[in-house]
């Protein structure tokens, strides 16, 4: 990850900082929301499902109190890191302290309203779906050794191929057409990038431009004329599990969902089992560290990586069909504003495996579900920063400031058998 | 080998149009009935197309007058004024090996910055347009640096944090607008003041002809990036950092400080894209103010094949394009978006030369397009 500025220096430098940091964040913190503001105000969270029968009733937290604690918390986790000196930082507890100063942020902004729990769970697991079926996607492609920057346009190209399939032939069809759609892209990723060896992050943008151009092409030619035909195609209904889905917090987040969050769990499971226990899974980690090696025992390079591409494309796809007839149902173009993008960081924050694709996606959903609870009910932020909000930590995320991750060594590099 | 794809991509194109045209649909149902007429009404729909697109491109046959014959090759120059400095901007990175996909929020901040230098001041002429370039140069360069140097210190790839770069940039202008600062008087939030006429760059002919000096400042802005790639020491750092880090590095280049300033460098010229956007024909900013600027900018030096030379051409081309596509839209009602596809294509069949030249039985050496990235660690 960091080739250019390694040097033994610079990271000493670096272990010896970052303690420092947090004990100023954390003091900063505690001085910022406790002492000065309004520490008075309470942020009411209500946890039960808001047409649920159970009431649990609601917490109501001072953000002064708030402040204090986890500012305290911060300092503390700090000063452990100080006495741990010279070892590095272990990663739990940068971790820990971005989780206290989220609680401490997320109490402040909501200071004076009131948010429901279940809710923002729900919102959380709705946001992070599409990011964690890119993000798959990614694994699938960057663990045999193919950057995949065309997660976006495949994206883009299953949502529109699932909503104008769906409104003609049927839901299920326009489930198989999306994630066709997807393939499509990934064939055409494996085909110059694997085969022909072109640059593949190059490849990757120009098919994410060509999938926005033709979708945003054929929305005006064909759904745009065609309202009646196109306009409003059917969705995934949820599917409500009985009793469970009306748990406090997890019940209408896991348990009220359509069929694509169940598919997704499905897909989930399956990568992470194969990856590590699956003939399959040896070969395509082999491929990734080191092709040459792979080839000299017998593995065919060349179709493991066109295989793993076309199969991640149709997982991308998956989650084009829920942008539209998992969810609004109709496309409109550019649907996926960037959310593509976004599971590539997800990827790389979950450290190129399906487990922390799962926890980074989480994250970002729930980034994303507090940016648009905070909208709606009002907050000291204007939106537009708000909305920065999921960028800004993918960027910092990237940046390797929540612990550093090493990619597949031959990542990105095309192989010439 | 770039005409061959040219073909190749308008080939693909037209049937897109075919098959997304009504008239021509209905009549391949009937084709059991009227074989004949399918095949006319699809060479109608294309044909309707593709030459409102050339009329609106380079010239129109049947103008009433001389300026009105010479408007569509104006308006030609007008888009592809932006692309050239946009594509000049994607041209330097890559040939420092970089990968700038942050055209696109440099450029929007560039735009926002020469708006309000121009629209807030009241400055003598030529001191006010100067200003303006200078803020958005400034503007676009600061955007540019934040990802250079994230790479340098922590690695991250730039293809991410550029694309990140872009959206806050783009949401920093949605801010910028509900800001006093940036309020016209009389009109709701969303649009700024005009930019003074001492801030705006002057029409070359005037007449109603819209090409201006901006066509004149990218035209310079080409030479100063061949001038700098290959007649200075920091070029050559550039050129050898792009080629190779490790021997740049024994060779005694500073590769972070190379890296830090293509980025700034870059940043810079599709900052200045979008002054010429602004100052140029939109005098105000909005939330849709050099919107796909950067990404355009990206075809332009992948078709342009990274060379100076090159992305001056593409930039042309890519211009004309869009600027008759305007046309093709009002004249025939096939979507503008029609040219994004083309111009995908045209750089996909570029990026995979393999590929065309199998396809067209060349020789692989016919082909060649610089590789730049070598995964995210590089």
């Amino acid at each position: 990850m960091n080739a250019i500025s390694a040097s033994a220096t610079g990271n000493m430098g670096e272990t010896r900082r970052a303690p420092f940091a947090l004990i100023v964040a954390g003091i900063l913190l505690a001085v910022v929301l406790g002492l000065t503001g309004e520490p008075s105000k309470s942020a009411k969270f209500a946890i039960s499902p808001v047409d649920s029968n159970i009431n649990l009733g609601s917490i109501s937290l001072p953000v002064g109190v708030v402040g204090l604690i986890c500012g305290a918390l911060t300092v503390a986790l700090g000063a452990y890191a100080l006495t741990l000196l010279p070892r590095r930082m272990p990663p739990w507890i940068l971790r820990t302290a971005f989780g206290l100063i989220a609680v401490a942020f997320l109490v402040w902004a909501a200071a004076g309203n009131s948010l429901n729990l279940s809710s923002l769970a729900e919102a959380s697991v709705v946001g992070a779906l599409p990011l964690l079926l890119g993000a798959l996607a990614g694994v699938l492609c960057e663990r045999s050794g193919v950057i995949n920057i065309a997660i976006e346009g495949q994206f883009l190209f299953g949502a529109f191929a699932a909503s104008v399939a769906a409104s003609a032939l049927g839901l299920w069809v326009g489930l198989v057409a999306g994630s066709v759609a997807g393939g499509l892209i990934g064939a055409i990723l494996a085909y110059l990038a694997v085969r022909y060896a072109a640059d593949q992050v190059i490849v990757g943008f120009v098919l994410n431009l060509l999938a926005l151009g033709l979708t945003s092409f054929l929305f005006t030619q064909v759904i745009v004329p065609n309202q009646e035909a196109f306009g409003s195609p059917p969705t995934f209904s949820p599917i409500d599990i009985p009793v469970l889905s009306e748990l406090p917090i997890v019940g209408p987040a896991l348990f009220d969902q359509n069929v694509i969050l169940y598919i997704a769990i499905a897909i989930l499971v399956a990568t992470q089992l194969m990856l590590s226990r699956s003939r399959w899974g040896l070969r395509t980690r082999a491929v990734g560290e080191s092709p040459e090696a792979a080839q000299s025992a017998g593995i065919d390079v060349l179709r493991l990586r066109t295989r793993n591409v076309i199969a991640g494309g149709l997982i991308a796809g998956l989650a084009g069909v829920f942008l539209t007839i998992g969810s609004v149902g109709a496309f409109t173009p550019n649907i996926s504003s960037g959310k593509g993008f976004i599971a590539l960081a997800v990827l790389i924050f979950g450290r190129w495996s399906p487990g922390g694709s799962l926890l980074a996606a989480l994250l970002f959903g729930f980034a994303e579900a507090v940016e648009s609870a905070l909208s709606v009910v009002g907050s000291p932020i204007p939106p537009e920063l708000l909305q920065m909000f999921p960028y800004l930590v993918t960027l910092v995320v990237v940046a390797g400031l929540v612990g550093r991750a090493r990619p597949p060594a031959a990542d990105g590099k095309p192989f010439i058998p | 080998m770039t005409a061959l794809a040219l073909v190749l991509a308008f080939a693909i194109g037209a049937v897109i149009i075919a098959v997304s045209n009504e008239v021509v649909l209905e009549a391949w149902g009937n084709f059991g009935n009227e074989p004949l007429r399918a095949v006319e009404a699809s060479f109608e729909a294309v044909g309707e197309a593709y030459g409102a697109l050339f009329e609106g491109a380079l010239f129109d046959p049947g103008a009433a007058s001389v300026t009105e014959f010479f408007a569509p090759i104006s308006e030609t120059a007008v888009a592809a004024t932006p692309l050239i400095a946009s594509g000049l901007a994607v041209t330097l990175a890559f040939r420092s090996g970089l990968f700038n996909i942050g055209g696109e929020g440099q450029a929007i901040l560039g735009a926002a910055a020469s708006a309000y230098v121009g629209f807030h001041f009241g400055l003598p002429p030529v001191i006010h347009l100067f200003a303006a370039l200078l803020a958005a140069t400034l503007a676009g360069a600061a955007w540019g640096f934040v990802p250079g140097y994230l790479k340098v210190r922590t690695g991250a790839h730039e293809v991410i944090t550029t694309i990140m770069l872009n959206y806050v940039a783009g949401l920093l202008v949605v801010y910028l607008l509900t800001m006093k600062a940036f309020e016209r008087v009389g009109r709701s939030a969303g649009i700024s003041p005009l930019v003074a006429g001492n801030a705006r760059l002057p029409e070359l002919f005037g007449g109603g002809l819209r090409v201006n000096a901006g066509l004149i400042l990218v035209l310079c802005l080409a030479w100063v990036v061949w001038w700098l790639l290959f007649r200075t020491t920091l070029g050559y750092g550039l050129r050898a950092v792009g080629q190779n880090r490790k021997a740049a590095r024994s060779g005694g280049i500073d590769v972070g400080a190379t890296v830090i300033g293509a980025m700034s460098i870059s940043g810079a010229l599709a900052g200045l894209a979008g002054a010429c956007t602004m100052l140029g024909t939109d005098f105000a900013l909005s939330s849709e103010t050099a919107a796909g600027l950067g990404f355009a900018g990206i075809s332009v030096a992948l078709l342009g094949r990274a060379t100076v030379k090159g992305t001056v051409a593409a930039g042309f081309l890519f211009g004309a394009l869009q600027a008759g596509s305007i046309q093709m839209q009002a004249a025939t009602g096939t979507s503008a978006d029609l040219v994004t596809v083309i111009e995908a294509l045209i750089v996909l069949t570029i990026a995979a030369p393999l590929l065309m030249a199998r396809v067209f039985r060349l020789r692989a050496g016919d082909a060649g397009v610089s590789t730049t990235s070598g995964g995210w660690s590089a």
